[in-house]
């Protein structure tokens, strides 16, 4: 005999305002089945949940329908409250009838059916639901950070800090990331390196953090607190344990024609090279596609001086797995290519660059020493021209991006900076769109560049660039006087869009953690969960989740730190109890369960069963209820209907299909 | 049969099968955001594209739907990997065969709409019921029997 209570939310005038809640709770209170209905102002609030608590007791409820918001908001609370007043939690339905019905539609008449529709499904649903209780399951007390740029390493040590062991995997050869590219930071102009590097090196030296650089995630199996990730170690055909880091090897290699891919391409580098001076590990890697000995067989010029013995052309790439509690996402950003703007001629011209390389060009440790100078002539430019929004804010047809990179308004403002500082009597302008400069302390930095530093800002594009003798000829629009400007400059410097790098939609698919159209990780709720994934135990750090400066980095990136100490804090975690179950009258063991779950959760047993009034021996399918996720796919696959799913049984789907098309 | 295709304007009655990661979460963004669709929608949440049974459809079109649409993750973005690729296989099996039974091709969907997408969450709903309302009232299951 069903007794199922129904509670009506307000949600204030969310869902009042356009649901009459006092119809739609009189109405569903005379469904078969329902003893009691109400409406309540806010029923996630203290005074709410106690209703509930109340009502459960006091007409002893076999079952509650709250319709409400949507299911992903409150549907924990109201199974707590249910759970307080002694009923299973899973005797709970949410009707989403606040995102699913209030808020979208207009008219009352329609939205109070709707709602009430949605309440009949709810009910007819409930009718069929089960106690179920959850599991255990156990969690893995290490942490895999994906990613060693600032954000991977902030949250590695956050993590580490608090007891736990975490493992640091790196695709390039250093960690440091895109911050050890930077020369100086704004708003405060302290250099990259002398911040970025003090924490590489206690990164490197904390007794729980492993650094694994030049390697690659290339699986995840399992799910939150017990992940297993396979990590593939490239050969760097250079013993890490023997090198000293003395750099004989790149003294002496005879192939200097590679560019080099920390100072933009900007500079040579051997084929046997250390990135950067503070790289860590400080340990060359060959790169087989410069190298003389790969390409050709001869040489070996390195492995014969090198005193510690630790070049080893044969070295292979070794393949292991490990198990994690908990994933933090850390896989940065990359520019877009300027390729796409040919009105640059970027890959014409050289003294058209973007603004990493401009970083380049200003760092002390860059191919000019910190001599800010031409790629082409190497000569001091004295009219140097910004570039603004390269690809920001220019989706649609442009082939850029829609979003604002964020970045770009503070660093461009930096660049003019230190360019009138170095010389002083040089003309420079700054094309954008808006400034953008929110941000402690930002704006008031920017107001330096034109008050104090005299920097021309201009609002209006850059229609084109071309090259006249030694000098670019830049035409652009001046918005706000409304007239085109010809201006002649030594140097034009692009601020490209950010991109979530290359490889992190790969890096998405294996967590299976869902991203946004332009393949930044999504966040599980965008106000109130900002670094956790939808995907339970994977947790996002830094630029993988949108564009963000530096202290907004470290923040987010501690804060994914403080996510994961909470989840590996814990013993065990509860487990999802919605998962499938095979019947073992039905079921004929054919197998078919098996093939399409994507957990391996299925197994076969010899069961006795009953066929035909005798007692016999069958294969039977067991699921196995730590590994099942619970997608369902088994239960649609079976041909005899055996298998069924815990909280969304064909039963109760049909059920609801019912109520709905009644 | 004789309540086909008459009356246009009656309002369809349309039920969205929408998994819980991606689709379910745009249909909330959708609703967050304010974005309007037409209430003839109904939705129930399954967790996965995977889990919806040809079964359930051809009861909803027997017991009167005008229309039924399953919405998924993204191809490659399931949440149980691969749930979504059984759906697509099993649905375009099944829609072929309800096209034979005069269930028409327009009143069966497959779409892939992420949690981030509240915007194409909303479109494809307005559409797909534009769609279907303009068929008029489908030649029922249970009377075909």
């Amino acid at each position: 005999m069903h007794r199922i209570g129904v509670f009506v939310c307000w949600c204030g005038s969310n869902i009042a305002a356009i649901v009459d809640v006092k119809a739609v709770a009189e109405a569903l209170g005379k469904e078969p089945g329902v003893v009691f209905s109400m409406d309540y102002q806010y029923m996630c609030s203290e005074g709410g949940q106690g209703a509930i608590r109340a009502a459960i007791k006091e007409h002893e409820l076999t079952g509650i329908v709250v319709a409400s918001c949507s299911p992903r908001m409150h549907e924990n609370t109201f199974r707590k409250a249910a759970a307080a007043a002694g009923l299973n939690p899973f005797l709970v339905e949410i009707a989403n009838i606040r995102e699913q019905c209030s808020w979208i539609h207009r008219d009352k008449t329609d939205a109070t059916e709707k709602a009430l529709i949605l309440g009949r499904a709810a009910i007819a649903k409930l009718m069929l639901n089960t106690p179920l209780q959850a599991g255990e399951s156990k969690v893995v007390k290490r942490a895999l950070v994906i990613g060693g740029g600032i954000a991977g390493l902030q949250t590695a040590l956050d993590i580490a800090d608090a007891g736990f062991k975490v493992d640091v995997v790196e695709r390039k050869p250093t960690i440091g990331g895109k911050m050890a590219q930077l020369d100086k930071t704004f708003p405060t102009l302290d250099c990259a390196a002398c911040i970025l590097t003090p924490k590489m090196v206690e990164a490197a030296q904390h007794e729980n953090i492993t650094l694994h650089t030049y390697s690659q995630v290339e699986a995840v199996s399992g799910f939150v607190g017990n992940f297993t990730a396979t990590i593939r170690k490239k050969a760097r055909y250079v013993d890490e344990k023997a090198c000293t880091g003395c750099g004989d090897c790149m003294a002496k290699c005879p192939s200097k024609k590679a560019k080099s891919e920390f100072d933009q391409g900007l500079k040579n580098r051997p084929a046997i090279y250390i990135p950067f001076a503070q790289a860590i590990p400080n340990v060359p890697v060959i790169d087989t596609t410069e190298c003389i000995k790969f390409k050709t067989g001869k040489c070996g010029i390195c492995q014969k001086i090198c005193q510690a013995k630790a070049v080893d052309y044969e070295q292979q790439d070794t393949v292991f797995k490990e198990s994690y509690g908990a994933i933090i996402v850390a896989t940065g950003f990359d520019t877009m290519s300027p390729d796409k703007y040919g009105e640059f001629h970027y890959e014409e011209y050289p003294d058209v660059i973007t603004s990493l390389e401009f970083e380049r060009l200003c760092n002390a440790a860059g191919p000019t020493g910190g001599h800010l100078v031409r790629p082409s002539d190497h000569k001091e430019p004295k009219k140097v021209v910004f570039v603004q929004c390269v690809g920001s804010r220019n989706g649609g047809d442009c082939d850029g991006k829609t979003y604002c990179s964020k970045i770009c308004c503070m660093y461009t403002a930096k660049h003019a900076m230190l360019t009138r500082e170095k010389y002083p009597d040089s003309e420079v302008y700054v094309f954008y769109i808006d400034v953008r400069t929110p941000g402690k302390n930002f704006d008031e930095f920017q107001r330096r560049a034109i008050e104090q530093y005299d920097v021309h800002y201009i609002k209006g594009m850059v229609g084109q660039v071309e090259q006249n003798g030694d000098t670019l000829t830049v035409q652009a629009s001046d918005l706000l006087n409304d007239k085109q400007i010809i201006l002649d400059a030594d140097l034009v410097v692009l601020a490209m869009a950010v991109q979530p790098e290359e490889g992190a939609r790969a890096i998405g698919t294996m967590l299976t953690a869902s991203m946004d159209t332009n393949d930044f990780f999504t966040e599980a709720h965008p106000k109130l969960r900002p670094v956790e994934s939808p995907t339970a135990g994977i947790f996002l750090s830094g630029l993988c989740q949108g564009p963000k400066d530096i202290p907004e980095t470290v923040a987010q990136a501690g804060a994914a730190a403080s996510k994961a100490i909470g989840l590996l804090a814990k013993d065990h975690l509860v487990t999802n109890p919605c998962v499938a179950g095979s019947s073992n009258s039905l079921c004929n063991g054919c197998s078919m369960c098996e093939n399409v779950c994507p957990y391996g959760a299925i197994g076969y047993e010899d069961q006795q069963v009953v066929r035909d009034g005798k007692r016999v021996m069958a294969r039977q399918a067991v699921v196995n209820e730590a590994v099942c996720q619970g997608c369902g796919a088994c239960t649609v696959t079976c041909p005899s209907g055996a298998m069924d799913l815990k909280g969304f049984s064909t039963r109760q789907i049909l059920a609801e299909v019912d109520a709905i098309c009644r | 049969m004789s309540i086909a295709n008459e009356d246009v304007k009656t309002k369809p009655l349309i039920v969205a099968f929408c998994c819980n990661w991606c689709s379910y979460a745009g249909a909330d963004l959708a609703g967050t955001s304010r974005l309007t669709y037409p209430a003839d929608v109904k939705i129930i949440r399954v967790p996965c594209s995977c889990r919806v049974n040809p079964m359930f459809i051809l009861r909803a079109f027997q017991r009167g739907a005008d229309g039924v649409i399953i919405a998924g993750c993204h191809p490659g973005d399931c949440h149980y990997t691969s749930g979504n690729y059984f759906a697509r296989r099993r649905m375009s099996l099944l829609f072929s065969m309800l096209d034979y039974l005069g269930i028409e091709r327009q009143r069966t969907r497959v779409e892939w709409i992420s949690a981030a997408e509240g915007s194409k969450f909303a479109k494809t709903m307005s559409e797909f019921a534009e769609q279907v309302a303009a068929l008029g009232k489908p030649n029922h299951l249970g009377e075909l029997r």
